[in-house]
């Protein structure tokens, strides 16, 4: 692990369309444990938002508390943070949601923080379809307290301590696509080519884009008997196919088996393009992926990748029906009616 | 046998049966003698229930503009069997006993000192429709008109308000005229018209208008420039953010594109209301949410980080009787402690005290200004007894040339000019409050990471024991700073300087002490008020309990919450205040207040003993 960071960066460092290098992206040095699957995500998120081309400073991130909580201090240094209070993430993120409807929200979350004491929240920014990528990284486990088993561990699955789990796990994924989330994913932190293109079609698409990433815990969860260890994740782990994200204006490279591929248009005109690895997923089918989530967890794999989505989905605000102008912007001209209008209402009054 | 003889000043009580419709039948009731130039206080006493439970609706009459509850009853309007024999009990001596005479008098619950008017109400309406549902809400109707043959009330008044209320539905103005016939034509048939207690048309009300303290609330929002309102149904708050709804749809809908400017969420609990009030602050909107007793727990973890982490959030809390649910359609004033130090660790709220519907509405739209302004939650306190009653207010006034206070907060133009590192955390301008910047502002400068965790003055995280601790003597600045921005308290220096009794006052009790105090001095005890309107404490305060010998405080509730502030945040000994509590959940009455001050002052062995000599010599 380290606390120092060069300066030095090479004069042609790549750059993106606003003008950007992906130093611009990134944030504060690490202080998780060495080896976190956190820190892989961050970088995921790092490079999905310098290939989008997303002006820094256009992404609110957001957050709860845990190790997972913490890690927005080390992306996006450009852009404001909030790291709320325990498992509330979802309020703030929705408050600021609504305050300013043009920035890209992302949030980061645990297990602890989503499954457990925010399951309240959780469940309910679901419903609402919050325009916001929400990542939970999924461990298992209580880091920041030292490795307790959290509600996403599964039955038998062991910690360091060697204790196993005897209550049934949450699958937030699961729980997402019952209560209706527009976008739904699975990913896993050492899975870079899969993860960066799930993050880009996650932001751009509008709506709630969950993604649950499996994301091991080094130090407390990392041994045999976990099941959402490094080992035990590689090799149980199946995927729903490629997932290509193409930004609007770009040609569609990849070539695709005949009835094997599926493509996508978002609402700004990219496309997402997945290739499917098991014929039977239909990603606009809820039911299909509830199964599919199923079925691999009987064969004990993780179905991994693009499970659903809804392309067409309509975002509070579009359901509330609010101004196109960020709420915040506007003044007391549109907000403040006057003493003329009072003038009526006392009348009425009287 | 004795007969209370009053115009213009009398208390009247309905007994009703709640989901019978009487609520407007009562209000119209109310609404005409206002009308007829009288002041009023109505006060719907209701239960935790929809359908079927006793409610009562009290008015008290009073042409000298006297608003607080009196205390007695002087007439009961009994609608329901069910309270009977206890609505019986509460009339005065010489009062008035209005019942439906369809079926005769349990005789076990006669008086023979007060006087039984009965109308046979269902008979008449029995006779006049066949509908069931039309009998039963014209029955409200008719007693209405009954009552107006009995206590004087002008009958045009009463049909200008029928026809007011169903503008519209000119179908429905005719049978509701027709049922105050009815109740008129027999009252005056067979009863001697008017009764000893009666109205008479005065000029006592002037420009002044009837609504409740949560719509005016509500109002205040609007004009404050809410844009962004979180909540979570509980009684008796909703009506604030109802009155939101219902005012935003008028108001701020946009002309062009009819779209909304504004949003309202219904929130799955109160810590998901207050935390959208929190992102939505953060993110630079004007939010608020308005909550009562067991939403102010709820919330408390999240008021920490808005006092910690320094965002402004706007919170009205209408408070009804607690510990726990307690009496949740009853009054009290027992959430001053709980909101002044919300929350765990070292935490201090802004808190406003409104009096009457319009200070609602002006304290409203002044703490989002506060909030702005001091970065901090600001907590409006208000209670069931003015935030759902009608009550006799001045009109609600917005100045035109008023500007919103948005604090301290850079903008792109002053980033980019800025040639230091931003410091959210960094005490500038030596008074306590910090710049902040709203997200997306700046593409390089600006930005910082809010957290509930210690941080330095660059919102950077650290343990740093002396950075943690700058940071909260900074804070204790900003606190000393809102002293000379909360408003002042409202001083009646009644006795020119000489006083040597003083009453320290708050939010709904106003109109009770002031009468009190009002009738000692008729007695010739001169007593000097205080009402507190705003916390932390203006330097006044001590001032006034220093120059007094007999300091009281009037508290709605049982522990003596203010008092307890006053003691915890002024150089006070706990011995130079002397409580006047009411916590039984209807609104203190001036009869109390009286009595209880008269027992110290002449000694009565009541209360704790005053440090300072007792003030005999005064009574």
């Amino acid at each position: 692990m380290t606390y120092i960071r060069p300066a030095f960066r090479h004069p042609d460092l790549p750059r993106n369309d606003l003008g950007f290098t992906r130093k611009d992206y990134e944030g504060a040095i690490s202080t998780l444990c060495a080896g976190c699957g956190h820190d892989s995500i961050s970088a995921a998120i790092v490079q999905a938002c310098f290939e989008l081309s997303i002006a820094p400073h256009k992404v609110a991130k957001m957050s709860g508390i845990g190790c997972s909580s913490k890690t927005p201090t080390y992306f996006l240094g450009n852009s404001h943070g909030f790291n709320s209070v325990h498992g509330r993430m979802p309020s703030v993120a929705t408050g600021a949601n609504l305050a300013n409807r043009d920035l890209i929200y992302v949030g980061v979350s645990g297990d602890g923080d989503t499954a457990s004491i925010g399951m309240g929240q959780f469940t309910h920014v679901v419903r609402r379809n919050l325009n916001m990528m929400y990542v939970v990284e999924n461990n298992g486990c209580y880091g920041l307290t030292k490795g307790q088993d959290s509600a996403t561990a599964d039955i038998g699955s062991a910690s360091k301590k060697g204790e196993p789990n005897h209550f049934e796990p949450i699958d937030l994924a699961s729980i997402a696509l019952q209560l209706g989330a527009t976008f739904v994913a699975r990913s896993f932190s050492g899975d870079r080519e899969q993860l960066v293109p799930l993050i880009k079609a996650a932001i751009s698409h509008r709506g709630f884009a969950f993604i649950d990433v499996i994301s091991p815990c080094v130090t407390f969860n990392n041994n045999p008997k976990s099941t959402k260890g490094y080992e035990h994740v590689r090799d149980h782990l199946a995927a729903t196919g490629t997932v290509d994200y193409v930004p609007f204006k770009q040609e569609i490279s990849a070539e695709y088996e005949q009835g094997q591929s599926k493509e996508v248009t978002l609402h700004d005109g990219s496309v997402v393009h997945l290739h499917k690895a098991d014929p039977e997923l239909n990603i606009s089918s809820r039911r299909s992926a509830l199964r599919l989530i199923k079925d691999y967890k009987a064969k004990d794999q993780i179905l991994t990748g693009l499970l659903f989505m809804d392309e067409n989905s309509q975002d509070l605000h579009e359901i509330l029906g609010t101004s196109k102008t960020p709420l915040r912007d506007l003044g007391a001209a549109e907000l403040c009616p006057g003493q003329k209008v009072l003038d009526k209402l006392n009348e009425s009054l009287r | 046998m004795k007969r209370i003889e009053a115009v213009n000043d009398f208390v009247i009580k309905f007994a009703n049966v709640n989901g019978t419709g009487s609520a407007s039948a009562n209000n119209m009731f109310a609404k005409s003698l206002f009308r007829m130039g009288l002041p009023i206080s109505p006060k719907n006493i209701f239960p935790s229930n929809i359908q079927g439970l006793p409610t009562w609706y009290e008015v008290r009459v009073n042409e000298k503009g006297y608003l607080g509850r009196r205390g007695g009853v002087d007439m009961m309007v009994c609608m329901n069997p069910q309270s009977m024999a206890k609505d019986i009990q509460e009339v005065e001596s010489g009062g008035y006993f209005f019942y439906d005479s369809s079926k005769p008098l349990d005789l076990r619950m006669m008086r023979s000192d007060i006087h039984f008017i009965g109308v046979p109400l269902k008979d008449l309406c029995q006779r006049e429709y066949s509908d069931a549902r039309q009998q039963q809400l014209f029955r409200n109707i008719i007693y209405v008109g009954a009552l107006s043959a009995l206590l004087d009330i002008e009958f045009e008044v009463l049909t200008g308000l029928v026809s007011d209320q169903f503008r519209g539905k000119e179908k429905l103005i005719t049978p509701n005229v027709r049922a105050l016939e009815i109740g008129y034509h027999y009252a005056a048939e067979h009863y001697q018209c008017p009764l000893g207690i009666r109205v008479e048309r005065r000029d006592a009300v002037g420009d002044q208008i009837l609504i409740d303290g949560n719509t005016a609330a509500s109002l205040g929002a609007i004009y404050g420039g809410a844009t962004v309102a979180a909540w979570y149904p509980i009684t008796p708050s909703t009506s604030v953010v109802d009155g939101f709804d219902k005012y935003c749809k008028r108001l701020r809908i946009d002309p062009g594109s009819g779209s909304k400017n504004y949003a309202i969420v219904q929130a799955e609990d109160e810590l998901a209301a207050i935390g959208m009030v929190i992102g939505a602050s953060w993110n630079g909107a004007r939010a608020f949410t308005a909550t009562s007793g067991p939403g102010i727990s709820l919330m408390s973890e999240f008021l920490g980080l808005a006092y910690f982490a320094e965002i402004p959030t706007v919170l009205i809390d209408v408070q009804r009787a607690g510990p726990s649910t307690g009496m949740p359609t009853r009054t009290q004033q027992s959430d001053v402690l709980a909101c002044a130090y919300a929350s765990h660790g070292d935490t201090k709220h802004v808190l406003l005290f409104p009096s009457t519907p319009r200070e609602c509405f002006e304290m409203t739209a002044e703490a989002f200004d506060l909030a702005e302004s001091l970065q901090t939650p600001v907590i409006m306190l208000t209670d069931l007894d003015l935030g759902m009653n009608d009550t006799m207010s001045p009109p609600l006034v917005w100045d035109d040339k008023r500007e919103y206070q948005r604090g301290k907060v850079f903008n792109e133009e002053q980033l980019e000019a800025m040639s230091e590192r931003f410091g959210r955390y960094l005490d500038v301008d030596g008074d306590g409050i910090p710049y902040r910047t709203y997200p997306g502002t700046h593409p390089t400068k600006g930005a910082f990471f809010t957290r509930g965790t210690s941080r330095d003055e660059y919102a950077v995280y650290t343990e740093d024991g002396d950075a943690y601790e700058k940071n909260m003597q900074r804070l204790l600045k900003k606190w000393d700073t809102a002293k000379n921005l909360v408003p002042m308290p409202e001083i009646i220096d009644a006795s020119k300087g000489g006083g040597k009794v003083g009453v320290i006052h708050f939010g709904t009790s106003r109109e009770a002490t002031l009468e009190a105090v009002d009738t000692l001095a008729a007695e010739g005890i001169g007593i000097d008020t205080l009402r507190i309107k705003g916390f932390p404490f203006h330097k006044s305060v001590d001032a006034f309990i220093e120059q007094h010998d007999t300091v009281f405080v009037v508290d709605q509730n049982r522990d003596a919450q203010m008092r307890t502030l006053l003691v915890n945040e002024c150089l006070v000994s706990p011995r130079d205040l002397i409580s006047i509590l009411n916590y039984n959940g209807t609104p203190i009455s001036a009869r109390k207040i009286r009595e209880e001050i008269i027992a110290v002052l002449r000694g009565d062995n009541v209360r704790p003993i005053h440090k300072k000599k007792m003030v005999k010599e005064s009574v």
